[in-house]
């Protein structure tokens, strides 16, 4: 079976619109990802994901091994949460998360001896249910930055004619390379998974979206989309512009199908799933070992970080101690953020845990972080052009200060993913994406007055 | 533990920016304008250097009395003030002496008036009344220079000849030999009528045209040093191409079509009087102008149909700083007329048609 060894890579179908162009800064793209010395305590908090808190099924002084649910909800949309190493239950106070809101968290004390659940066994999967329960077992949420419940995505609406799956390898966030390690260290996984999932939800076409600045990930993407397997011809690679945010759900849909998906509405509606490469690969891992998601890798990176570097660490570690493993600070930072320059949450503090969905740790001192007062808007329009989704942020701020419900929704606030493109290119340094929140907090507020 | 006792920044994302900032923009176009005013200087002499440094001081004064009389902050750092001065020193000519009796006190004390009444009307009651940077209805500069043009309409037509034009029989304006009417209404063809005109020293040549030495304002004059100025913002992405492209190309294909096909008369429409800088350099100011594309090439080709209307059926020779002001006025209403549809959101017509069809 050479016969599709050839297949040529796919460009874009769809134009995306706008998007801005910040240095890639991908400093730990070529280190192999390490794992740390496990925590001596994790702080598990039952928030991990979009959708309803977890409650613990445990309580304190209850000794809990690697692997084992302290966590779940009987809602549809939340997933599980597992102990993350062996040791005991020493707590289930709130604890404050990198969002500033409070969540209840179970904290383990690490009894060093990484103990396996005994319960542990891979699942047996041989249809598309057995797959959606295997992964809600697994607690797999989308491990690229949202933390949607997976197996809440997989499980396509029947009125939905959903025919591609879109793996979403793009990274466009600067700094992260968590994707891009994935595929370098675990091709196998995603070859596995790729299939797997084309197979299970019967689809028509498998597209793996990755950016043109990863030379080496286009190879072994290559590879899986060339391979035996593929019977048929399903699986293709589409290389991207880079372009920031080229990994946005919606804009990856258009760029690998040239679908809209309609404002308001799911991938689903318009006959995707889109799905971060790393998540592909864990539900290959989960099918075959039966181990759920305890631990994950981020990248640590920033100019404050002694070694920027990636590595694995047990969901829960506190951010403090990530920090620590890679060196610690080499001067003082100003901003530490929880995921991409781009889309991340600046912390309060250092003890606030890992999450689930975190994909990285970034520390900044002054020179690189921007904390510039903001100046009087000159309508240069820059915003307009940077905004994907062809809004015009300016006009939405205006409104914002007129408090103008109706005309924030008749600009289209609600289509807004608050992708930072607009801030990133003021001229005036304007906290857009701030304002884009308190249109949508004031088109909420109207709406529930109504 | 490490020391992280220090209190840390928390901000709405995104943490990162370009490098853009207002000042950067606005110092690019000082850049882009400065070859253009070197010319200047060169054709009208050290005069125009005057005008220059006048105009910018008054109004970056201006800028700085009104903001601290309003109990505003101050914001000449913004270097929005330079832009505009500049922009009106160029739109102001160098007073021919000999309509001053010959006096340079005379000229020179007009001049100070000039730019003194030009930069108060442009940068206090259009800039600072109306809420200041990026709230103007106008572009400052146009504003301003039509004061003048209201105000002093002998002074400011009162233009001094190059000095490099040795032969040059008169100091009237390409553009007001070429729209004294009798050109149209004479038999023959417009090029050869164009062409013996320039041969009997009437209009300048092409060349000396596009180089700029013939009559008009300070920084009009010099074609391709405006439009050279005009590719460095274009490389340097302050402006787009839509506003400036359009607003030429329509007046091009007016032209062409009132003088049946004369290619010269195009090229004298286009390099005489004040299109290429406010093409490049006003029409494309970002407060009064559209943001959208559609917009910005609605406004372009608007600017062009009232510029050419005027140039071609009004009493006035120049019609560049009227078209933007009024084209600046409409823009709110191209806006609105332009809104771009956010993505996934259909058609409103589509969407209500397919509501009666269901």
């Amino acid at each position: 079976m050479k016969s599709q060894a050839g297949d040529a890579i796919l460009k874009a179908i769809g134009k995306v619109r706008g998007g801005v162009t910040p240095a890639h800064n991908k400093l730990t793209a070529e280190m192999e990802s390490v794992r740390i010395a496990p925590p001596a305590q994790v702080v598990l908090p039952m928030q991990q994901h979009i959708g309803a808190p977890c409650v613990p099924t445990v309580k304190v002084g209850d000794i809990v091994s690697i692997g084992q649910v302290i966590g779940d909800s009987d809602k549809y949309v939340s997933a599980p949460i597992h102990a993350s190493v062996s040791g005991k239950v020493t707590s289930l106070a709130e604890v404050r998360l990198a969002n500033g809101r409070m969540a209840p968290a179970v904290t383990i004390e690490n009894d060093g001896e990484n103990r396996l659940f005994e319960g542990i066994a891979p699942p047996k999967v041989t249809n598309r249910d057995e797959l959606l329960q295997a992964v809600r077992a697994s607690g797999l949420v989308g491990l690229g930055g949202a933390g949607f419940p997976t197996h809440v995505k997989l499980n396509i609406p029947a009125d939905k004619n959903v025919d591609t799956l879109v793996v979403n390898a793009a990274e466009c966030e600067p700094y992260i390379t968590v994707d891009y390690r994935e595929c370098m260290e675990n091709a196998e996984n995603i070859l596995g998974g790729v299939y797997l999932l084309a197979d299970m939800l019967n689809l028509k076409q498998v597209v793996i979206c990755v950016e043109d600045n990863k030379p080496k990930a286009i190879q072994v993407l290559k590879e899986i989309a060339d391979h035996d397997l593929d019977k048929g011809n399903k699986v293709r690679l589409m290389t991207l512009k880079s372009k920031y945010p080229q990994g946005a759900e919606k804009m990856m849909v258009l760029s690998a199908t040239g679908r809209v998906v309609p404002a308001g509405k799911l991938p689903a509606d318009a006959g995707c799933i889109v799905m971060n490469v790393g998540s592909v690969a864990f539900v290959n891992r989960y099918i075959q070992t039966g181990k759920p998601l305890t631990s994950r890798t981020v990248t640590v990176s920033g100019d404050c970080i002694a070694q920027p570097q990636n590595i694995r660490v047990p969901v829960g570690t506190s951010v403090q101690q990530i920090i620590d493993a890679c060196g610690g600070f080499t001067k003082d930072p100003v901003k530490i953020i929880a995921g991409g320059p781009m889309m991340g949450t600046a912390l309060i503090d250092t003890e606030v845990p890992l999450l689930k969905s975190n994909n990285a740790v970034l520390a900044f001192s002054a020179s690189s972080s921007v904390c510039k007062p903001a100046r009087d808007c000159i309508r240069c329009g820059r915003c307009h052009a940077a905004c994907p989704m062809g809004l015009i942020p300016t006009q939405i701020e205006k409104f914002v200060q007129l408090k103008d419900a109706e005309m924030l929704e008749k600009c289209g606030i609600n289509v807004c993913m608050e992708c930072g493109s607009c801030a990133f290119s003021c001229p005036s340094a304007k906290p857009l994406v701030q304002h884009m929140r308190l249109a949508k907090e004031i088109v909420r507020e109207a709406g529930t007055k109504k | 533990m490490s020391d992280t006792n220090k209190i840390l920044t928390v901000s709405a994302s995104p943490h990162v920016k370009s490098n853009d900032t207002t000042q950067r923009i606005m110092l690019d176009v000082v850049l882009a304008l400065v070859p253009a005013g070197i010319a200047g200087c060169v054709i009208f002499g050290m005069r125009a250097l005057l005008v220059i440094a006048l105009c910018i001081g008054f109004s970056v004064l201006f800028e700085f009395l009104s903001r601290k009389i309003m109990k505003r902050s101050n914001t000449l750092g913004d270097l929005s003030a330079v832009v505009t001065g500049l922009l009106l020193a160029y739109n102001i000519p160098v007073l021919d002496l000999a309509k001053f009796d010959g006096k340079l006190w005379k000229a020179t004390v007009m001049t100070v008036l000039l730019c003194a009444v030009g930069s108060f009307f442009a940068i206090v009651v259009t800039k600072q009344f109306f809420g200041g940077l990026g709230q103007n209805f106008a572009n400052p500069a146009i504003v301003g220079r039509i004061v003048l043009l209201v105000s002093f309409p002998s002074a400011m037509t009162a233009f001094t000849a190059p000095r490099q034009a040795v032969d040059a029989i008169t100091t009237a304006t390409p553009l007001g030999i070429l729209s004294d009417g009798s050109l149209f209404d004479r038999a023959g063809d417009i090029s050869a009528q164009i062409s013996s005109l320039s041969a009997d020293g009437y209009l300048p040549d092409l060349l000396s045209m596009l180089v700029g030495v013939k009559g008009g304002c300070i920084g009009e004059v010099s074609g391709i040093l405006l439009i050279l100025g005009g590719c460095y913002l274009l490389m340097r992405r302050v402006i787009s191409p839509a506003i400036h492209v359009a607003f030429v190309g329509t007046v091009a294909v007016f032209m062409l079509i009132a003088s049946r096909g004369s290619l010269p008369f195009v090229a004298y429409e286009i390099l005489g009087g004040g299109l290429l800088l406010g093409a490049i350099f006003m029409a494309t100011d970002y407060t009064t102008s559209p943001i959208t594309l559609k917009g910005k090439i609605i406004f372009g080709i608007g600017c062009g149909i009232v510029c050419s209307v005027i140039r071609l059926f009004c009493s006035m020779a120049e019609g560049v700083s009227y078209a933007i002001l009024l084209m600046n006025i409409a823009c709110p209403l191209i806006e609105m007329a332009t809104k771009p549809r956010p993505f996934g959101v259909e058609k409103e017509k589509k969407a209500k048609k397919e509501e009666k069809t269901a």
